[in-house]
């Protein structure tokens, strides 16, 4: 028996769920709470010395590990939302775009560079969570479309690295229309028979991957990211019934049978260069 | 015969008329002309109350318990010249997607629908329209058949939404239906696809990449349901109204965002009412398509379906 009772919940959002990279000196590790120097952490690509944990990361991150002496040509970087609907919910869509905008330093939810790894040629399209969710509106359908116009018209592969909770709602049947747009243009890119690289992190739901995340002539992922199409909770709602351990996890989904092969993000540079090389006709 | 709450006006006219003819057969009065007045006052209310209708009373309608789903249509318009066929050759056999060969009038065609159920067991067995992944690989399987025999597929869309169950998870949900958009997109023969009640976001659109996507009148085709993103954008199911009217799910709305080909419009009083009438509406948009689409080289349909997806957004420079 204690001799304080707490009447009022005071903050009840648990720390743990924090997933943003943090800033400052030390990083704490999200899932084992393993301190470590910021430095260091970043060096070791933002994953955990201590239990592999790997932090979310956006498209600076990427871009830096992937490509070579981090040089890369960025395509199309001031393309962001119009507001087709006069979209208004508790705010107005204007008014969250500007805000994200602010907030994040980006233009959308997803950057698009060409450059080089490992001495190949590369065109890298990496979505940004940290942008309104990662969500997929008419700037993430058309980036992407254009990112395949350049590996058409320079004959290179395609990495498209997926972090999304899926469709962005204030763009409603627009942005629906985003996953018939960019699985049309995947056609052209198979037809020329350039590789299409698909890489699932943590979290890839909803109509991203019930388009392009599911679309590559590889599916890979990174340890313990989260994939599906309906959202956990939506499941357990359905189902009635606690999920299983591990569920809609990169390991889930490569058992049954969805992914080539999850990679350790400190590996996913040389794993990607050797594919590359694999690949080349 | 069901009634929504804002067709009351309409429920209370009919109820009249029925009384009147009762009053007649009894009292063996002639009630002809009180009848033929309520009857003509029934049609003016329906024309105006039906050319008047809000967002949210459309998606009421594509939810009419009466309304006609799948099989009523193929069963018109092919005048059961249709063969069911069976199974995705890998897990089982969806029932909340159907399809088969059949013919309208002399064409053969390949027809794949999401089909509801009428009654409470119904509804159970068809999954209440909502597909596994097996149902959307049936569909590819099927649409890949007519490839190999240069038939047409028309696709009759009508659902809530793919499943979101654990069994849809692990047999790749999502999979499923990016393999229908990317294999659909480059299909090489014609394609036309009809919403004919509920178009319901990626479960929609997994059997929803035409070279003419059409909608019927009363029916909404969005990201997702008035109520689900009530509850997301507004933390409550309240504002479902709303809801209807910003995401602009609507047959207009869509068309004016140049996101579908066409509307096919119902009789008054909507598909439910009439649906012989409505199957035959269908069916000569079919034809009507069919014949031009029939005629197109197989290589630049192709093209030309691709052009138009990837046209689909709007963005700022």
């Amino acid at each position: 028996m204690s001799w304080f009772k707490r009447i009022k919940e005071g903050i009840t959002t648990s720390t743990t769920e924090k997933k943003e990279t943090p800033e400052g000196l030390w990083h704490k590790c999200p899932s084992c709470k393993h301190i470590a120097p910021s430095k260091e952490h970043a060096q070791r690509k933002y994953v955990c010395e201590q239990c592999g944990y790997h932090d979310r990361i956006g498209s600076a991150e990427y871009f830096e590990i992937l490509f070579d002496n981090d040089q890369f040509i960025e395509l199309n970087p001031n393309l962001s939302s119009d507001d087709p609907l006069h979209f208004v919910d508790t705010k107005k869509y204007t008014d969250r775009i500007v805000e994200s905008q602010k907030k994040s330093g980006l233009k959308d939810a997803i950057r698009t560079a060409a450059g080089t790894v490992d001495g190949e040629g590369l065109v890298i399209a990496c979505m940004d969570f940290s942008f309104i969710g990662g969500s997929m509106g008419s700037v993430v359908g058309e980036k992407i479309s254009r990112a395949i116009d350049y590996c058409l018209a320079h004959k290179l592969p395609l990495l498209l690295i997926s972090k999304s909770g899926g469709a962005r709602m204030m763009e409603a049947a627009y942005s629906l229309m985003q996953m018939a747009k960019t699985s049309a243009k995947l056609t052209l890119l198979a037809e020329a028979k350039l590789p299409y690289i698909s890489l699932l992190t943590d979290p890839t739901t909803g109509g991203v991957t019930a388009s392009y995340a599911m679309l590559g002539d590889l599916n890979i992922s990174e340890p313990g990211a989260l994939i599906g199409f309906a959202g956990p909770r939506v499941v357990k709602e359905t189902i009635g019934k606690d999920l299983p351990k591990g569920f809609q996890t990169a390991e889930f989904v490569l058992e049954h049978g969805f992914l080539d092969f999850i990679v350790d993000r400190r590996e996913l540079k040389t794993r990607l260069g050797m594919v590359l090389k694999m690949l080349k006709i | 015969m069901n009634f929504l709450d804002f067709e009351k006006p309409v429920s209370d006219l009919i109820d009249q008329i029925d009384k009147q003819k009762q009053i007649g057969e009894k009292s063996k009065v002639d009630v002809s002309v009180a009848v033929r007045q309520l009857e003509l006052k029934l049609e003016e209310t329906r024309k105006t109350l039906y050319s008047n209708l809000t967002p949210w009373q459309r998606v009421q309608l594509s939810r009419h318990p009466d309304r006609p789903y799948s099989l009523a249509y193929i069963d018109s318009i092919t005048d059961k010249n249709f063969v069911e066929l069976f199974g995705d050759r890998t897990v089982k056999d969806d029932k909340a997607i159907i399809g088969g060969f059949g013919f309208i009038d002399d064409q053969s065609v390949m027809i794949i629908g999401q089909q509801k159920g009428s009654t409470t067991k119904q509804r159970q067995y068809r999954n209440f329209g909502m597909a596994n992944p097996e149902g959307y690989r049936k569909a590819l399987r099927l649409m890949k058949l007519a490839e190999k025999f240069n038939k047409p597929v028309i696709t009759l869309i009508d659902t809530p939404g793919a499943y979101p169950g654990l069994e849809a998870e692990e047999r790749g949900q999502g999979e499923a239906i990016a393999r229908n958009l990317f294999e659909m997109s480059k299909l090489q023969v014609p394609i036309i696809c009809i919403i004919i009640g509920e178009g319901a976001s990626g479960g929609a659109l997994g059997i929803g990449i035409g070279d003419r996507v059409l909608m019927l009148e009363n029916t909404w085709y969005s990201v997702i349901s008035p109520e689900s993103c009530s509850s997301i954008l507004w933390r409550s199911w309240d504002y479902k109204e709303k809801a209807a009217e910003v995401l602009k799910l609507t047959a207009e709305d869509m068309l004016s965002q140049k996101l579908i080909d066409g509307i096919i419009r119902e009789p008054i009083g909507a598909a439910h009412t009439q649906p012989e009438k409505m199957f035959s509406i269908v069916k000569s948009e079919i034809k009507k398509h069919l014949s031009t689409l029939l005629k197109e080289d197989r290589k630049e349909l192709v093209k030309k379906r691709i052009e138009k997806f990837c046209s689909m957004g709007v963005v700022m420079e």
